[in-house]
């Protein structure tokens, strides 16, 4: 045995970066030590790109290259990460993501185009590389560009679009088989032929394609899920780069991810009463699931209040409880509410946060949106530990929450959204529904909860509204 | 399997895949749901590693072509991290225990 020498080294620091991947998601499960975990896994990747620097044989010109380019997209991202509105962190998450899936793809291409020669399971993890790297990527985009509204939330469909999609799926599976078979065999080698790379490529195309036109039929309303299942294919094709490359840093990090986004891609779907595969090929949100809700609203009675008497009925409460939606983020009143939840708080009326599982655009992103208005964490709660507390709640305010309050998911079986757990909002002993106009949600269904008669029904703009809630509170 | 194609690096690889995934769904199955966005992003940021793997392909890179990808790919690596990583911390350090308390 001799002594250690470079490549020791760079093996061992990428190991003490897998260790910090793993303390670092520990961290991130609890709310304490987060941050640190966080922070714990940057400086996992830190050493890992520091020890990658210096492994022998890189061509000077090509580490400084390197260097530009590591530049580069710290420049380009990290401007956009320190200014961006929490509102649109889904699609940050979704565009940072999709360069994940794209880097994993171009490595994956630059292995096969730049070698000769290569082993059979290299080959394979090349494949799957530039498959789930590709589609990842693109479907990112799109996911980004829904998200950030430059093209429509609503489900893009046209005819034949499964057909398409099945049959450019097959050509990518098809083209892959015949660049793994056209490649002529040495044992456990293979040697490219001549048509290899020009397959390669046209694979690739067909993939980023798949990618895009996979995410586009789906809704907005589901975006949560899909974000989570880009996630976890973007670890997972980390995770195969990491097998052409013989580096266990990449392949332990990428499948940790891998499989936390597969987890919360579950997590979703149940939460929303969907499985994945309905949400991925289901195309809800169209024309035909909403026809299908029920009689068309005859005027059904609603009680309007006004910013006064609900202040009064909240002033005198002894526990409220706040529901907030997708609505109160949109309106920007995540400071509006806390300040009138603190206004409250100052009389001794308990208030708490009841938190559905798929509030805003992403997992817990309501939770992200009323931190960063100073709601302290602790006063949020999640939909199972709340539920049984609404019979005893005063008063609950719903805020631009619809489908996740509506009864129906429990009650109506031809209901759409049937099934789906919900807030048991109306179980409360009264209820302020503050809406901008009697519209339906995502799902656009009929909500019963908005005539029952211990709801009444706060017009306009959220956070004028509140604001003015909060006034009347401070007067009473 | 034929002369065997199976590598004991490859098979290696494969069992250290298998116990990561299981480690990655031990770790996340106790996550409250008040840190589910924080989570994903800096998974998201995590899955940068992929970084390592673009350099690796850019090192000893001797056509133009080659370098020209792996230098693209470097760079979409680089923002995946450092922008994962950033917007992570920015969002973990405004979750906080008691009202007002050591406000920014």
């Amino acid at each position: 045995m001799g002594d250690f020498d470079r490549g020791d080294l760079i093996q061992i620091a990428y190991l003490v970066a897998a260790v910090c991947f793993i303390f670092g998601l520990k961290g991130l499960s609890n709310a304490n030590t987060a941050r640190r975990g966080n922070q714990l896994a940057a400086i996992g990747m830190g050493v890992a790109v520091v020890a990658t620097l210096f492994i022998p044989g890189f061509d000077g010109v090509n580490i400084l290259l390197m260097l530009v380019a590591i530049a580069i997209g710290a420049v380009i991202s990290a401007y956009p990460a320190r200014i961006v509105p929490m509102t649109a962190m889904p699609q940050m998450v979704a565009i940072f993501n999709g360069m994940g899936g794209a880097t994993a793809a171009l490595v994956a291409v630059a292995e096969l185009t730049g070698h000769d020669f290569i082993t059979k399971g290299d080959t394979v993890s090349i494949l799957l590389g530039v498959i789930i790297g590709s589609i990842s990527a693109t479907g990112s985009v799109i996911a980004f560009l829904k998200l950030q509204e430059m093209i429509s939330g609503r489900p893009i469909q046209f005819g034949g679009q499964q057909i398409i999609n099945g049959a450019i799926a097959a050509a990518v599976v098809v083209l892959s088989v015949i660049i793994y078979f056209g490649m002529d065999e040495f044992g456990s080698i293979l040697q490219k032929s001549d048509s290899t790379n020009l397959l390669l490529i046209l694979m690739f195309a067909l993939a980023l394609a798949l990618g895009a036109l996979f995410v586009l039929p789906i809704g907005g309303a589901d975006m949560p899920v899909v974000i989570a299942i880009l996630n976890s294919l973007t670890g997972v094709a980390a995770a195969i780069t990491g097998f052409q490359l013989n580096n266990q840093a990449l392949i332990i990090a990428g499948s940790l991810v891998g499989a936390s986004g597969a987890f919360l891609t579950l997590l979703m779907a149940r939460a929303m009463n969907r499985s994945v595969t309905n949400v991925l090929f289901g195309a809800f949100g169209g024309g035909a699931t909403a026809g299908a809700a029920g009689p068309a609203g005859e005027a059904k009675p609603i009680r309007e209040t006004t910013p006064d008497d609900t202040a009064i009925m909240l002033a005198y409460s002894q526990k409220v409880i706040i529901v907030p939606g997708y609505g109160l983020a949109v309106a920007q009143a995540q400071h509006a509410v806390r300040e009138l939840a603190e206004q409250l708080q100052e009389r001794g009326v308990e208030v708490k946060y009841a938190i559905h599982p798929v509030a805003g655009r992403m997992p817990g992103h309501m939770n992200v949106l009323l931190a960063e208005a100073n709601v302290p964490y602790d006063e949020l709660f999640e939909m199972e530990d709340i539920n049984d507390e609404f019979p005893q709640a005063n008063v609950v305010l719903v805020i631009g929450a619809n489908d996740v309050v509506n009864p129906a998911a429990r009650e109506d079986k031809n209901s759409p959204i049937y099934g789906m757990p919900i807030l048991d909002v109306d179980k409360a002993q009264n209820v302020v529904v503050l809406k901008r106009s009697m519209g339906s949600g995502f799902a656009g269904i009929e909500n019963e909860l908005f005539h029952d008669p211990k709801t009444t029904m706060l017009f306009g703009d959220a956070k004028d509204s509140l604001t003015k809630l909060t006034a009347a509170v401070e007067a009473a | 399997m034929d002369g065997g194609a199976l590598s004991s690096e490859f098979m290696l690889g494969v069992y250290v895949f298998l116990l990561a995934i299981f480690l990655g769904i031990e770790l996340i199955g106790r996550v409250p749901a008040t840190l589910h966005t924080p989570l994903m992003s800096g998974t998201n940021a995590i899955h940068g590693i992929v970084l390592i793997g673009a350099m690796i392909v850019l090192g000893p890179a001797d056509e133009w072509w080659l370098r020209a990808l792996a230098f693209l790919a470097v760079i979409l690596g680089a923002a995946n991290v450092f922008g994962g990583f950033v917007v992570t911390d920015r969002m973990l350090q405004m979750f906080r225990r008691k009202p007002g308390a050591g406000a920014k």
